[in-house]
């Protein structure tokens, strides 16, 4: 089985780092795994998405065209994106900063007000996580025991209160329900 | 040394791989998309003895190597497209005068300023006309993150036993792309270099680097050595990677990022019932042109994919004395094609041989 | 009783350089201070692309030939993996103040710690007598036929004056060969280059006025009446920049 993940939303979003987390998860339950930014001249604040693989094949392209899975955390990406999901596929939206009417009755898609929830949860810049979360309990690819493993890895350990608060927010979006 | 998988963006995946097969100096300029590769080094050298430096140019970088590697050290640079053209120089004389060193090209659109997304334009300039005069260099395509590893170790080797530059060809796909990695075990293959400049502590004659020959006879016969050289490399080092060709009649074939694409187009041929296969030709130059000779009774067309207008065709064309149609598919400037445009031409290529 | 020979570090086959031409006398100043210092085993040297480019057939320390106008940037590499040895680059005009006025500008403010030999006789020699950048105003040559018009190709490089300005540069001076007491100066600076070397301090450059008969279309001893007359000058003589006179 393949998923195909793309990640898309402002720079300083969290949007490289998600994806590092979930191609972290597949790498450490022995998956194939590619995970490729986009990359352009701008440095902060304009659009950034990036593309994960997780397979138990070898992966041809790292370029996800069709994703199964969408996590869109502004308005410009959802737009952009949500018409190439995967008919059947599911779409992680950040209700804060997405307003439009849900474009698609083809795919499960789920609307988390991350942002909000990360600003009166004092986890700023966690609505990138708190979405994974979400994308965890509705999908199940990714285990969190295998999520948990990840955030330990990525984050040094010398931040110790960084990984505390990601697990908090992968519990957040776990949680949460409309 | 760890045997851990990691996760690594395939420039990081290079650099680290080249500092464990003992690369001593490294010189470079910033670039996109390679630019992780300096970044890395700046930090991994001074931990490790090494010297990172940033050169005032790309030039000027690629003379810093061939400064170092006159003196008999592993030296490497790394940039992308615009920037080996202005190596070209350096390269040159680095073959000119049998330097091994390592310079790694993370393609990326062209011509001109061009742009930052990943290319395969620059195969010609890296398999036939890397510089002035009659020389080659030797050129691995990796294809993952892992190979970037892999070929990092090869590189160095491979320079150090011809005696001259090796180059890897990349591009932005594979540098910027994270994927696990688990690094080589290396093995000493230095060999004594009693040619280099060391100073000769008056135990010797003077060495001398250079590849200035005044007389015409001399030139001559320094070139017809060389070629010696590369008729053995010819022999002895051409690699390709097949997949499915036994009896396949259409075989795709690209290096680097466009083979990865290619070999999902193959496998979603073989679910329809083509009978699709795929040569990845692993070293540019030498070209593998067996992978193609082995095939060509049995495959009916090939289709050669890349991500340029094509310049990899003509050697396909050549490897199969052009018995068979060798068409081509490629997406330029940046832009990745998909598997699914790479199916559709198997499909058409299908319909034609009806 | 002292005996005039030819030093150790200068290999004992004829030269090809023109008859009065100076870069013979350099060559063997640079090769007694090797003796002296005996550090020929211990030195690396970098020759660069004109009239001095098979140099490497004279000195006799190990020798690297470099691209046009790189020889900082290879003497850089060659310094950076081997910085226990002694490293010295010999380049002309064209080579060090045109086509690698970026090489060795960026030495000098990284300070590497080598020893520049800069041959500045105002003509491109080894091509047939083409402006240089140090090419007075005025002075005709095969490519500024009415003299060179500053309007048109501009002033020549100051390069000592330029350097000095680095605060990498450690040691810039500027002399002459036209005379034995111009001789012993020189020798005297090159010495210093490879001293400062030595003690770790930096870049160093000694430019020396040198001559050219051939393109100059001068006899020998007309070139060295010139040297005096129209370069010195110009190019004035003298220390630019000494960091071990400052810290005194």
């Amino acid at each position: 089985m393949t998923s195909e993940i793309q990640l898309a939303g402002f720079g300083g979003q969290g949007i490289l780092f998600a994806g590092k987390v979930l191609a972290y998860c597949g790498m450490l339950s022995d998956r194939e795994v590619s995970w490729l930014p986009c990359y352009g001249p701008e440095m902060r604040g304009g659009t950034c998405n990036c593309s994960v693989c997780l397979s138990d094949e070898p992966i041809g392209s790292p370029v996800v065209n069709d994703p199964d899975l969408l996590i869109a955390m502004n308005e410009p990406s959802y737009t952009k994106f949500i018409g190439a999901v995967k008919e059947g596929g599911y779409a992680f939206v950040d209700s804060t900063l997405v307003d439009s009417e849900k474009l698609r009755d083809d795919i499960d898609e789920f609307r988390v007000p991350a942002t909000r929830l990360a600003d009166e949860n004092e986890l700023k810049g966690g609505a990138n996580i708190i979405l994974i979360g979400k994308l965890i309990k509705e999908t199940g690819i990714i285990s969190m025991d295998d999520i948990e493993a990840a955030i330990r890895k990525i984050v040094p350990a010398k931040k110790a209160q960084l990984i505390e608060n990601n697990l908090r927010a992968i519990r957040l979006g776990y949680e949460y329900s409309e | 040394m760890s045997n851990e998988r990691m996760l690594m963006k395939g420039n990081e995946a290079l650099a680290e791989a080249a500092v464990r097969a003992g690369c001593k100096c490294y010189f470079g300029y910033p670039i996109t998309p390679q630019t992780e590769i300096a970044a890395y080094m700046s930090k991994r050298m001074p931990r490790c003895g090494g010297v990172f430096l940033q050169a005032e140019s790309e030039i000027a970088a690629i003379n810093m190597v061939y400064g170092a590697a006159a003196t008999g050290v592993r030296a490497m640079t790394s940039s992308s497209s615009p920037g080996i053209s202005l190596k070209s120089e350096g390269i040159s004389y680095a073959a000119g005068c049998d330097l091994p060193c390592v310079i790694v090209n993370v393609q990326r659109g062209g011509p001109g300023l061009g742009g930052i997304q990943p290319a395969q334009s620059d195969y010609y300039l890296a398999t036939k006309a890397g510089g002035h005069g009659d020389f080659s260099v030797i050129v691995y395509a990796p294809s993952s993150v892992q190979e970037m590893a892999d070929f990092a170790v090869k590189a160095f080797d491979m320079a150090d036993k011809y005696r001259m530059p090796v180059m890897i060809l990349s591009d932005g796909l594979l540098g910027q792309m994270m994927e696990p990695v688990v690094f080589p075990e290396i093995k000493n293959n230095e060999p004594e270099k009693d040619w280099a400049c060391t100073g000769h502590n008056n135990q010797r004659r003077h060495n001398v680097v250079n590849s200035l020959y005044l007389k015409p006879e001399e030139l001559e016969q320094s070139n017809i050595e060389r070629f010696k050289k590369y008729d053995t490399i010819k022999q002895e080092l051409p690699e390709a990677e097949t997949y499915l060709t036994e009896d396949a009649e259409i075989i795709v074939t690209g290096y680097g990022a466009a083979a990865r694409i290619a070999r999902s187009a193959v496998n979603a041929a073989r679910a329809e019932g083509i009978k699709a296969g795929l040569i990845r030709p692993i070293t540019l130059w030498p070209f593998p042109e067996k992978a193609y000779a082995d095939t060509v009774d049995t495959a009916k067309a090939y289709l050669c994919t890349e991500l340029s207008m094509g310049q990899m065709i003509d050697d396909v064309r050549l490897a199969t004395s052009c018995r068979r149609p060798v068409r081509f598919f490629g997406r330029t400037g940046g832009v990745i094609p998909t598997p699914a445009e790479i199916l559709a031409q198997i499909k058409l290529i299908k319909e034609e041989l009806k | 009783m002292a005996v005039y020979r030819k030093p150790h570090s200068l290999e004992d086959i004829s030269m090809h350089f023109c008859p009065g031409c100076t870069h013979g006398i350099v060559h063997r100043l640079v090769c007694e201070i090797i003796d002296e210092m005996g550090i020929e085993g211990d030195t690396i040297g970098i020759c660069p692309v004109g009239c001095s480019v098979v140099s490497y057939d004279y000195f006799a320390c190990d020798m690297i030939e470099a691209p046009h106008g790189r020889a900082p940037a290879v003497a850089t590499g060659v310094k950076r993996s081997r910085p226990d040895r002694f490293v010295f680059t010999y380049q002309g005009d064209g080579d060090l103040a045109a086509i690698g006025t970026c090489e060795t500008v960026h030495a000098a403010t990284r300070g590497e710690n080598i020893t520049v030999i800069f041959i500045n006789n105002t003509i491109y020699g080894m091509t047939g007598g083409q402006m240089a950048p140090t090419t007075l105003p005025g002075q005709v040559t095969q490519t500024t036929p009415f003299g060179r018009d500053p309007k048109i190709a501009g002033y020549p490089v100051m390069v000592c004056e330029m350097l000095s300005q680095l605060t990498g540069t450690a040691y810039a001076e500027r002399v002459s060969v036209d005379s034995p007491a111009h001789i012993n100066a020189a020798k005297k600076a090159i010495r210093k280059g490879f001293e400062m070397q030595k003690n770790n301090q930096g870049f160093s450059i000694i430019e020396v006025l040198s001559t050219c008969p051939t393109n100059w279309g001068l006899t020998p001893e007309e070139s060295m009446e010139r040297v005096r007359k129209e370069m010195i000058p110009y190019y004035p003589l003298g220390v630019y920049k000494d960091i071990t006179a400052e810290n005194k």
